[in-house]
């Protein structure tokens, strides 16, 4: 044990010799956390990476290495169906649910008494934190054949039929989830639009700029981190959803994550789940990089 | 003007299913829609009787609250780390701890089980779902306690130490209360994630399902939709008093350590 610590020491001496004492505590502090995502999150992250390279063999894992789960994602044209129709909707969603959202987060930043600032931003949060799965479901009694939306329109005679274009394909999937992700999106354009420097706006506006082109040329470009911080947020976790699309999307609108699902807990084929969820991964990781630094380039270009 | 008629119109939208809710859970007919047929409670009674769904409750209580407390410790861990200087790396670390964030919850859950039930062939219950909720409650942890420690000012502690408190009572008498509303904060919000969570739960539950997979299940059946709004309602109900006391917490956090509200739990 000692010999252990000495030598330890005369590692960390090398290393670590520069540290202050707040430094260490902050190190030791910082452990437990990270050990903790460490442990079950890197650890079962490399399991499934490695699991996708196996196979399985009816009950029983086949732990040869082999790249066949990969190749039948990429040869089976439903997997690939189902990964484009599950980043398209998470596009969409995203797009959605960004646009509508700035202006919200303009408003409680621009306009509102900074008094009332945070009773708006909790009256936005709250609705996101209550019952998911009942929320969904909720929106198949707004959405549906005798829903609010067509008695309500059948009541004031704007259609004669209900209409059916709205509930079990994708725009119900795609109405349901920029609902559900809508606070998600406010919350970070709202603290980038917060820090923004106010005397900036008024130099603009003093140069002769019109508010909206002080908006276009000023606010805008400042905000520019928090919209690609709503994108991520809203984007990525998209794609892991499987409530929205089994309860909304009916048989065609079924998602990848529906896929993973079922592998997992019905056909029992872990190592084919294992794949799909990273091919996944992978693909929404390269688009939302590939956001990243499309942003870049245009703010760059701009100074 | 018009951002403000957007901006309310926006709340209705976000509001729109929960408002449904109690409307259906008190209205006297097996089937959800329109029109309304009348008054009843009896759902609400029916509630009172189902076995199987106070089981799924008392499941989902037990785990919302251990991953309240250990989420809020880890949370405690790295804001307080986090508060301390910077040392190589730091943000990294931090980083990826906060990950969970981002990540498809899918993601999560079918990673922890082939590593808990393929790998170390462990049997799934209550205590594997309490792992997976801290993983994902840690960084809500974490966002609110940087509130909590971020403005706090440090010669309040120092003065503690020169003072001739150890490093460990210093902490626990001065900056510990000075906090502490974080920490309730903190953990309301975190008991308020883990008991709506179905994605991660659905994967990792064992024999004992909690509350939203027992929900999950009976929205199979027609039959008990008007019982799932009565449960709906109560259930929306408890989290905005519980969401309530978390914010109130929340401020009273920021002001006592002297900052300045900005408002929002991220």
């Amino acid at each position: 044990m000692i010999f252990v610590r000495k030598s330890l020491s005369i590692a960390d001496m090398g290393k670590l010799s520069n540290l202050t004492g707040d430094q260490i505590r902050g190190i030791k502090l910082l452990g437990l956390p990270f050990t903790y995502a460490l442990l079950l999150l890197a650890l079962p992250l490399g399991a499934i990476v490695l699991f996708s390279f196996w196979t399985q063999d009816f009950m029983t894992v086949d732990t040869t290495f082999t790249t066949r789960n990969y190749q039948e994602i990429w040869n089976s044209p439903i997997y690939g169906l189902l990964l484009r129709r599950s980043l398209m909707v998470s596009g969409i969603v995203t797009l959605v649910t960004v646009l509508l959202a700035y202006p919200v987060a303009y408003f409680i930043s621009f306009h509102v008494k900074p008094s009332k600032k945070s009773l708006w931003l909790f009256l936005i949060t709250i609705p996101f934190w209550t019952s998911y799965l009942i929320r969904v479901f909720l929106w198949k009694v707004i959405l549906g054949y005798n829903g609010v939306i067509n008695s309500g329109l059948l009541e004031l005679g704007v259609i004669t039929e209900p209409l059916t274009f709205i509930l079990y394909n994708v725009n119900a999937v795609i109405i349901t989830l920029a609902h559900a992700f809508a606070p998600f999106a406010i919350l970070p354009i709202f603290v980038v639009l917060e820090k923004i420097d106010r005397s900036l706006l008024e130099a603009s506006q003093d140069l002769g700029e019109s508010k909206f082109s002080t908006f276009l040329r000023v606010t805008l470009p400042l905000s520019m981190p928090g919209v690609v911080g709503a994108v991520l947020i809203v984007f990525i976790p998209t794609i892991g959803d499987y409530v929205t699309p089994e309860l909304m999307g009916g048989a065609g609108g079924k998602l990848i994550a529906n896929m993973i699902q079922t592998q997992f807990l019905q056909l029992n084929n872990a190592p084919l789940g294992a794949a799909l969820a990273i091919v996944a991964m992978v693909c929404v990781t390269a688009i939302s990089l590939f956001f990243v630094f499309l942003n870049r380039k245009y703010l760059a270009s701009r100074s | 003007m018009k951002l403000r008629i957007y901006a309310i119109a926006y709340l209705i939208f976000l509001y729109a299913p929960i408002v449904l809710l109690p409307l259906f859970a008190f209205n006297d007919a097996t089937i959800i829609a329109f029109p309304l047929t009348g008054f009843t409670t009896h759902w609400f009674t029916e509630l009172t009787q189902n076995a199987a769904l106070h089981a799924a409750v008392k499941n989902s209580l037990i785990i919302a609250l251990c991953t309240a407390i250990f989420a809020t410790i880890l949370g405690l861990c790295a804001a307080r780390a986090g508060a301390m200087s910077a040392f190589p790396g730091k943000k990294g670390i931090v980083g990826f701890v906060m990950l969970p964030l981002v990540l498809p919850e899918i993601i999560i859950a079918v990673s922890l089980l082939v590593i808990l039930r393929q790998v170390l062939g462990l049997s799934l219950g209550n205590w594997t779902i309490i792992l997976a909720h801290v993983l994902i409650c840690t960084p809500f942890s974490i966002a609110i306690l940087n509130g909590a420690f971020g403005a706090l000012d440090p010669a309040m502690e120092e003065a503690a130490l020169d003072l001739g408190e150890t490093r460990w009572s210093a902490f626990r008498l001065v900056t510990l209360p000075l906090v502490m509303p974080g920490i309730i904060s903190s953990m309301l919000i975190a008991f308020t994630i883990s008991l709506d969570e179905f994605i991660i739960a659905f994967f990792l539950t064992g024999s004992n399902p909690t509350m939203p997979v027992y929900i999950w299940g009976l929205l199979r059946f027609p039959s008990s939709l008007p019982v799932i709004m009565a449960l709906g309602t109560i259930l929306v109900a408890l989290s905005i008093v519980l969401l309530t006391i978390a914010e109130i917490f929340r401020r009273r956090g920021v002001r006592r350590s002297g900052g300045t509200d900005t408002g929002g739990f991220l």
